[in-house]
């Protein structure tokens, strides 16, 4: 899944433990972010409270850390609280919001439990196909990576990663129109 | 103070979480704030003298597990509304649908008994006073709710603050209960659940600005 979410939810789960080796470098990571978060929100006049922003929303993290839930993404909590400081900023301030606020995808995963059911399709659906090309349509269409860094990393030409993956789409395809076929009998 | 200080600071805090803390804590400012309304009920109201007596009723069980599925319900809501992503529209539905179900209780009840007697059932003995007290009792459990979310982090203060208010309410209807000798069900259904409500109402107005982080 989505890598920064992975990184930075085991440091969590570390830090909840009281790991302060992992909280350290969480609060780090977590800074950065949000420095670029604020900073991308707020207009130029006010870009100076980007810091103060960061450093409230540091100390809610570790005042209010009990109520982060295990079984939830790490980064659609913490964006709960970067976004509820941003609005209480803008409120105290009397600033009209004119960035559009929920406009986060690149940095922090949404909360995707609903989503996970459609994970389990799409896996089920990858195990009919070949070992080979199941690998390359992981990486390409799922993971992102593009052709030729797959290429790269497995040794292939690109034409015949190209191949594979064409093949193993047509296997997917294939065997959606059975299912669909199967279905109608 | 520069970040890096901060972080710094942070990090020398930090202590183990339990997994429990939240429910932990909803539980300790719940539980000490039920405490108080309760004596607060005792004291200034008194239990009804017939308890013993009226425990053998139907009327009083139905009471009772009214006031009972709305309180779980609402501190519940408490509990949920006290992470950033909380939602707590399942605990609204289940207490919108705890008081439908009393109010087509009421209206059975009514349908079996003389008109005559409707107004009697609805006003009963109490009516001046029973949605004053309930609204009484919910204010150290309001008290107690607020306190159990100021530790925590609902980011829609207002929504909180109806969900501490609603709790409050319920649980404090709870404790009236083993004041209030009234058994008809249509009081129950509109006066209690009044309390209830004024005590949500309460709890959004004044969590909206004492909710705030």
């Amino acid at each position: 899944m989505n890598s920064i979410e992975t990184r930075l939810k085991e440091l969590m789960l570390a830090s909840l433990a009281g790991d302060a080796r992992s909280y350290g470098i969480l609060l780090n990571d977590v800074a950065k972010h949000l420095r670029s978060y604020f900073l991308r929100r707020l207009a130029d006049a006010h870009k100076s409270d980007a810091d103060d922003l960061v450093q409230e929303t540091l100390m809610a993290l570790h005042t209010r850390r009990a109520t982060y839930e295990v079984d939830r993404p790490f980064t659609a909590w913490l964006h709960a609280i970067a976004r509820y400081k941003l609005i209480d900023h803008f409120r105290r301030n009397r600033i009209r919001a004119t960035v559009p606020l929920d406009d986060v995808e690149d940095l922090f995963v949404q909360d995707q439990s609903d989503a996970a059911a459609d994970r389990m399709d799409v896996n089920r659906l990858l195990q009919s196909v070949p070992e080979k090309s199941r690998d390359l349509i992981y990486r390409t269409k799922i993971e992102g990576q593009s052709i030729a860094e797959v290429a790269q990393s497995t040794g292939l030409s690109e034409t015949s990663v190209k191949v594979s993956i064409h093949r193993g789409i047509r296997a997917i395809t294939a065997r959606l129109k059975g299912n669909a076929a199967n279905d109608d009998k | 103070m520069t970040t890096n200080d901060l972080i710094a600071r942070l990090t020398g805090e930090l202590k183990p979480v339990s997994r429990t803390a939240v429910l932990e804590r909803v539980g300790t400012g719940l539980g000490i704030s039920l405490v108080a309304s309760a004596v607060l009920m005792v004291l200034w109201l008194g239990m009804r003298p017939d308890l013993a007596e009226a425990s053998t009723t139907m009327m009083f069980w139905t009471k009772f597990t009214y006031t009972l599925i709305l309180a779980v319900a609402g501190g519940w809501a408490v509990k949920r509304i006290a992470h950033p992503l909380g939602s707590i529209r399942v605990n609204l539905g289940l207490m919108a649908a705890t008081i439908v179900v009393m109010i087509v209780l009421a209206f059975a009840q009514l349908a079996m008994t003389p008109p005559e007697e409707h107004m009697a059932m609805l006003k009963g003995r109490t009516i001046t006073v029973c949605t004053f007290n309930i609204v009484m009792l919910s204010l150290p459990l309001l008290i107690g709710a607020f306190w159990v979310l100021r530790g925590l982090a609902p980011t829609r203060p207002t929504l909180a603050g109806a969900a501490a208010g609603l709790a409050a309410g319920s649980i404090a209807s709870l404790v009236y209960s083993f004041h209030c000798d009234e058994s008809a069900m249509p009081f129950i259904a509109v006066w209690y659940t009044l309390g209830v409500l004024v005590a949500g109402l309460i709890g959004a107005i004044t969590g909206r600005f004492i909710l705030r982080w």
